[in-house]
């Protein structure tokens, strides 16, 4: 106990001076400077662009959309074939009683959608709105479409190459389909499976400390900020605080085990995510009469918009980066989620992942981008650090209590969204150092440390290394799941064989 | 065929009664028993991924500590009278998988005590009892 005291008192002053130390004017410029050269020279890497049509298009962008159509080719549009019954497994049609107790397709599903809804889906689209013109949604549920091709490949992999501890736990996702399932082929793809997975790892432990942790508590905190006063708040300059308090709750779930908060949260997030939902839905049909033309505006919007830069690629371009920002298809973050599955038909697993993209872009965005194109409240001067000040503004003209709500479900949203990355990133760090108490802590300490530093400073740079690094996972990951595809293909094809000859078991109905 | 009587247990004394009534029965007749525990887990809830990670392990400490705690003890008192007794353990909500066990296990009567732990919530939702008197396929009786 006096150990954990020490431990304790030491890390609260050692974030409580840092912290201190943020508060010093110029720090932030200090560090910024500093960071930056990095910072910009991996950003520029991975976010490599050529010029198309005027318009400067990432490689990596491109990279997601092309495996994402290549994968609903190559699986002769599996995202509309197994929708069906990918509900149907969702449902829990086909459990087996005899695994009553372990993790259902349900609560896989519920577990991903929490990491991955959050502030893509409701700052980001206003911005994709905002500067790609009513159009970029189309492209968007396009992209959205496409990949769930994606996701269905890296959740399938995910589940049969996963690995069973004998201690009873799991642990799979796209560091063990690399390794493992490359090594199926032979010993130069064991070696480049080794690599990838590094690669991954090195990627997937910046991502869980940037867009999966800073960029959460740094938007939170802003729309926090929003919400009471603004500039002029209270509140405007304590973002050392909030991080500190957020680190706190962190540490507590992550450290202390006091899973009383995350299971709080779990069963918290869902619930505001259907009222976001169902607000969004009551503004659709509150202006049912605005709706037609909304869905001429996309249209239109989307082959030939007006006075959008970059014209139609531009607009593509904003649709197809919001869908692979706010969905991570194709990052592999969701094979690790997806793999504590129970089932022994990897493939099925592959139908639940389906889901996801369905109802974070093709639902959720899609509804905020009707409801901020419907309220006409979007605007191309739009600072995309403001994304989620304007979907406030959008829900507020017919709710005026709204942003309160959004706050709470910001908040709530990017917390959660912290619990799953710090596992994620978790399990990359033990990957590469290995597993024992000492990597465990430092990876959870440093984890905490960037709660603070994301709350607490104005990190332009840092901010866009952090996208950079979870955007760079898609890289190695993909490229395994392209080798690995005829295996996908293999295991699809005997399931369905399977269950369009009826050889599925059916839960019995009582 | 000879009748199948099920118990479901939950560690409350009520629970118990319920046994002894069971028991006694068993012991006039020559019924084969069954005694049951169900651990309350739902399939739709909500947890982290590290939650879903652990699951399979604490499913299995789970079971164990059920066996363990609640069943063994029963069902080795239960045998060493010289009745026919076997102990289960499932996973799921009480009133169905009770149902569902009584089914795989041709259970002609399923036996529950009308308290269970939880007073609130067999009065919001009511109690295992009455769930299974609505829906059972097989007769019910709920011991006080």
């Amino acid at each position: 106990m006096t150990k954990l005291r020490v431990g304790l008192t030491t890390l609260v002053s050692m974030l409580a001076s840092f912290s201190a130390l943020a508060q010093e004017p110029g720090v932030d410029e200090k560090i910024n400077l500093a960071v930056k050269p990095f910072a910009d020279a991996v950003a520029g890497a991975v976010f490599f662009s050529f010029p198309v049509a005027g318009v400067q298009i990432p490689f990596v962008l491109v990279w997601l959309i092309i495996a994402a159509t290549i994968f609903t080719f190559y699986f002769n549009f599996i995202n509309l074939r197994a929708f069906k019954h990918g509900f149907q497994l969702v449902r829990g049609d086909y459990h087996d009683p005899k695994s009553a107790g372990e993790v259902t397709h349900f609560q896989a599903l519920a577990t991903a959608l929490s990491g991955t809804v959050g502030l893509g889906n409701i700052a980001g689209v206003a911005v994709a709105v905002s500067l790609g013109g009513p159009g970029a949604t189309f492209w968007m549920i396009l992209a959205g479409f496409l990949g769930m091709s994606s996701k269905f490949t890296e959740c399938t992999l995910g589940v049969k190459y996963r690995r069973e501890l004998p201690d009873g736990t799991v642990s799979g996702g796209p560091m063990y389909y690399l390794t493992r399932g490359l090594a199926e082929k032979g010993a130069n793809f064991a070696r480049l499976g080794k690599v990838l997975a590094v690669l991954f790892a090195i990627f997937c432990v910046g991502g869980s400390f940037g867009g999966g942790n800073m960029f959460q508590a740094n938007q939170s905190f802003a729309q926090l900020v929003n919400v009471t006063g603004g500039d002029a708040g209270w509140l405007a300059d304590k973002g050392w605080l909030f991080g500190l308090i957020i680190a706190a709750l962190v540490g507590l779930v992550i450290m202390g085990g006091i899973r009383g908060i995350a299971r709080v949260t779990s069963k918290i997030v869902p619930f505001m995510a259907v009222i976001y939902v169902l607000a969004g839905l009551a503004i659709i049909l509150m202006n049912f009469s605005a709706v037609p033309a909304a869905f001429l505006a996309i249209f239109n919007g989307a082959f030939s918009p007006e006075g959008i830069s970059g014209g139609v690629i531009g607009v593509l371009f904003q649709g197809f980066k919001r869908a692979a920002f706010s969905n991570e298809a194709g990052v592999g973050s969701a094979a690790i989620a997806h793999s504590a599955v129970k089932t022994n038909r990897p493939v099925t697993e592959g139908f639940v992942a389906l889901y996801e993209p369905f109802v974070d872009t093709i639902v959720v965005c899609t509804i905020t981008a009707l409801v901020i194109i419907i309220t006409g409240t979007w605007d191309p001067s739009v600072d995309p650090s403001a994304g989620v000040q304007l979907t406030s503004n959008a829900f507020e003209t017919t709710f005026t209590w709204f942003p309160y709500v959004l706050t709470v479900a910001v908040l709530l949203f990017a917390f959660s969204t912290m619990i799953s990355w710090s596992y994620y990133g978790l399990k990359a760090w033990t990957f590469l150092f290995g597993e024992n108490r000492v990597t465990d802590l430092s990876y959870k300490v440093l984890f905490l440390f960037f709660v603070v530093v994301g709350s607490s400073m104005q990190l332009g740079a840092v901010i866009d290394f952090s996208d950079a690094m979870i955007f760079a996972m898609a890289f190695p990951n993909l490229l395994g799941c392209y080798f690995l595809l005829p295996v996908v293909k293999r295991e699809l094809n005997e399931y369905w064989a399977d269950y369009k000859a009826g050889r599925l078991v059916k839960a019995g109905a009582l | 065929m000879s009748a199948v009587l099920m118990v479901g247990v939950d560690g409350s004394n009520c629970g118990g009664r319920a046994v002894e009534y069971a028991a006694e029965h068993a012991r006039k007749s020559g019924a084969r028993l069954c005694v049951a525990y169900v651990i309350e887990w739902s399939p739709f809830s909500f947890s982290t991924v590290q939650e879903n990670m652990e699951r399979h392990k604490r499913r299995e400490e789970e079971l164990k500590r059920a066996y363990s705690e609640i069943i063994d003890p029963i069902v080795s008192r239960l045998k060493s009278e010289g009745l026919d007794v076997v102990g289960l353990v499932r996973h799921g909500d009480v009133a169905e998988t009770l149902q569902i066990l009584a089914k795989e296990n041709d259970v002609t009567n399923i036996i529950v005590g009308r308290q269970g732990t939880s007073k609130l919530k067999a009065h919001v939702f009511g109690s295992v009892g009455s769930h299974l008197v609505q829906g059972a396929e097989c007769a019910v009786t709920v011991v006080p």
